[in-house]
């Protein structure tokens, strides 16, 4: 075992691959020459050289495009957005594009690509720079949506979805780069659509994913003294969900609690909330509970801030609640 | 043009200084993690703004830009203090604490923002230009965005549109080198940014914008064209900025050499030199108005210091018109 960066995994997890399979290359602001926004590309430009590491100028429509188009035509790109904020200015190609080639070409053509970059809040970055954009990505069938948290799902994950034969969106956060885990010396792929137990536990299940996971793991801790055990549950890909674990934990806790960095119309968790009813009515003892930010773009004043990101103390209240303490 | 005078020589040397010392002092609060988030200063460009104010028409003209935008609002009459305490996220600021530095706006003042996506303002700066025109008013719109914004394909649209139906709209692209980390000739095949208007017969151009009076010349004469209601201009305003991107640039695609070289040419060192060479001031007169500017930056830090934190509630005061509009809590 060695221990690793998350910026590190998702740096070796691309050069790895990039070593294997000659197609793949790197693309995006500042991903060459300044190492990455991020450092997340750190000596890639050394040993893979410019053509398979570039640089791009602020143009995030036209290199998803062009990205798009070189993977119709033999290429298997990885392409950063420095945020997935500025992804907006680029997803009409993501979605009219990239997720519906195949089926529109009636199989002809695949797009097998990966866009990478994170995802949500960072600190008082302001409204634009704020967002989190999985639910909007998840609703779009042609897409898999992956939002791993921590190195050692990063690394598989990302493996996977490079290897994936079709177009994945990869979601990271500014916030855990510097986030640091075990891993294995070697190589390991981790597949796409599997959800992992975190914490097992018997008294409610906590359903989660991206670095807002934290958050459940010290509520877990906080509930763990008052004898209340938590069952935390990483989603680690959005879309294929891993339905099945969160029905199996659902049938053994009987409570759901659903913790999402988003705004809660139409997110994440409203969808798990609605298989679940319709698959384990019965099984619930009482409604199940999301937490999610607030119903407003992201304040900048840290007082407001505070108050609109969901935190450990949101997260104890809700399973107090399905648990009616 | 009004002219240049003795006067406006006195003004630019102590505008500029103001908003570059109002920049130091946010880096040094930012340091003490006072001020967070994204902080992007403006040292080194000071005379694209500062020639531009002195051609624009502020009874109607208007400003938009991006997120390096903490001193064109002042220099357009709003009060510092309440741009400091923007950046404090206090209630007293700009937008009440809701935009922190990457969004400062002031309607009073035609202080469009602000923006933080990339070249998202260029076709809003057209948009507003649209607006004035619609109305019948001659006032004018300068859109201002970055080099690295040039690159947006927001940028050719909005060229188009702007040409087609000659909307009273001044782009003006602030080339100061660098997008973040990326050199200017690592963008494109070309570095004349100004040429990007000769596909759309823009009328357009390259600006020596070290220098004020150049700015102002220039600006000038597209704000005449603009308000004849013959269309837009394009000035490229060759510049430099003296820090790194944002506070956590550590500037490895530079030389320290480089940044001297245009420390060399510093706009606030040019005006005080023909102030000093024209006997428009003194040493010691000099001395009095850095002095002033030293105090008012003090007085713009302690108020941000001393002013209140916004409600909470004031989380859902700000996104709707209606007034109970019904979030999901
Ligand atoms: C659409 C979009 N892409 C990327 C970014 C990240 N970003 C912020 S500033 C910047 C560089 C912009 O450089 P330039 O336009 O030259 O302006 P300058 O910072 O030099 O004033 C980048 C890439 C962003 N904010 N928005
Ligand atoms: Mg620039």
């Amino acid at each position: 075992m060695k221990t690793v960066q998350f910026r590190e995994a998702i740096c070796e997890a691309m050069s790895e691959e990039m070593r294997r399979d000659e197609s793949i290359y790197l693309m995006g602001e500042e991903v060459a020459e300044y190492n990455g926004a991020y450092k997340a590309s750190k000596g890639m430009l050394d040993e893979f050289g410019e053509k398979r590491v570039i640089d791009t100028p602020i143009a995030e429509l036209g290199f998803a495009g062009i990205a798009i188009g070189s993977a119709m035509n033999g290429n298997r790109p990885i392409v950063e957005y420095m945020t997935f904020n500025f992804s907006l200015v680029g997803i009409d190609q993501i979605i009219n594009n990239a997720a519906k080639i195949r089926q529109m070409s009636g199989g002809q053509f695949n797009c097998p690509i990966v866009f990478r970059g994170p995802t949500a809040s960072a600190g008082q970055l302001g409204a634009t720079h704020s967002q989190a954009f999985e639910n909007w990505f998840a609703n779009t069938p042609g897409l898999k949506v992956i939002v791993p948290s921590n190195p050692y799902d990063a690394k598989g994950l990302l493996k996977a979805a490079i290897r994936d034969d079709d177009p994945v969106i990869f979601m990271e956060s500014e916030q855990m780069y510097g986030d640091k885990m075990e891993i294995p010396e070697g190589e390991y792929i981790i597949p796409i659509g599997v959800a992992d137990i975190k914490r097992e536990g018997t008294d409610v299940t906590i359903v989660s994913f991206g670095k807002i996971i934290k958050e459940a793991y010290k509520a877990a801790d906080e509930l763990a003294k008052e004898n209340i055990s938590v069952e935390i549950i990483d989603l680690r890909t959005v879309r294929p969900m891993d339905h099945a674990a969160i029905l199996t934990s659902v049938k053994k806790t009987n409570r759901l609690v659903v913790l999402e960095e988003a705004w809660p119309f139409a997110s994440v968790a409203s969808e798990i909330t609605y298989r679940i009813q319709d698959e384990a009515f019965d099984y619930l003892d009482a409604p199940i509970k999301r937490i999610t930010t607030a119903d407003t773009p992201a304040p900048y004043s840290p007082v407001l801030l505070e108050k609109w990101i969901p935190n450990s103390n949101d997260v104890v209240k809700a399973v107090k609640e399905v648990l009616y303490l | 043009m009004k002219k240049i005078t003795k006067q406006t020589y006195l003004d630019w040397y102590k505008d500029m200084l103001f908003w570059r010392k109002f920049e130091d002092k946010l880096a040094s609060v930012y340091i003490q993690q006072k001020v967070r988030g994204f902080l992007h200063l403006y040292n080194g460009q000071e005379a694209i703004l500062a020639g531009a104010l002195h051609a624009m028409d502020l009874s109607k003209d208007k400003m938009i830009t991006a997120y390096r935008n903490h001193v064109q609002p002042i220099g357009m009459g709003e009060d510092p203090k309440r741009v400091m305490a923007e950046l404090y996220g206090k209630a007293t600021g700009t937008s009440k604490g809701m935009g922190g530095s990457m969004h400062i706006f002031s309607k009073e003042f035609g202080f469009y923002g602000g923006h933080g996506i990339v070249g998202g303002q260029i076709p809003l700066g057209a948009g507003i230009a649209f607006g004035d025109k619609y109305k019948g008013s001659d006032g004018v719109t300068l859109t201002c965005f970055g080099d690295g914004a040039a690159r947006q394909g927001s940028l050719h649209e909005a060229f188009n549109m702007a040409m087609l139906w000659k909307l009273p709209v001044i782009f003006i692209v602030e080339n100061n080198g660098y997008a973040m980390g990326t050199s200017v000739d690592r963008t494109a095949n070309h570095t004349d940014i100004w040429k990007l208007g000769l596909g759309y017969e823009m009328p357009c151009g390259p600006v020596d914008a070290m220098n004020p009076i150049k700015v102002a010349e220039a600006v000038d004469e597209a704000i005449q064209r603009a308000r004849r209601g013959d269309g837009p201009t394009f000035l490229e305003m060759k510049t430099y900025r003296y820090r790194g991107h944002s506070m956590s640039d550590a500037q490895h695609y530079r030389t320290k050499d480089e940044v001297e070289e245009y420390k060399k040419i510093d706009p606030i060192t040019q005006v005080k030199d023909i102030i000093l060479e024209k006997g428009y001031a003194t040493e010691e007169e000099i001395s009095v108005i850095d002095k002033e500017v030293k105090s008012r930056v003090k007085e713009c830090e302690k108020f941000a210091e001393e002013s209140p934190y916004p409600e909470t509630q004031q989380l859902y005061d700000m996104v709707y018109e209606q007034e109970d509009y019904p979030f999901i809590s």
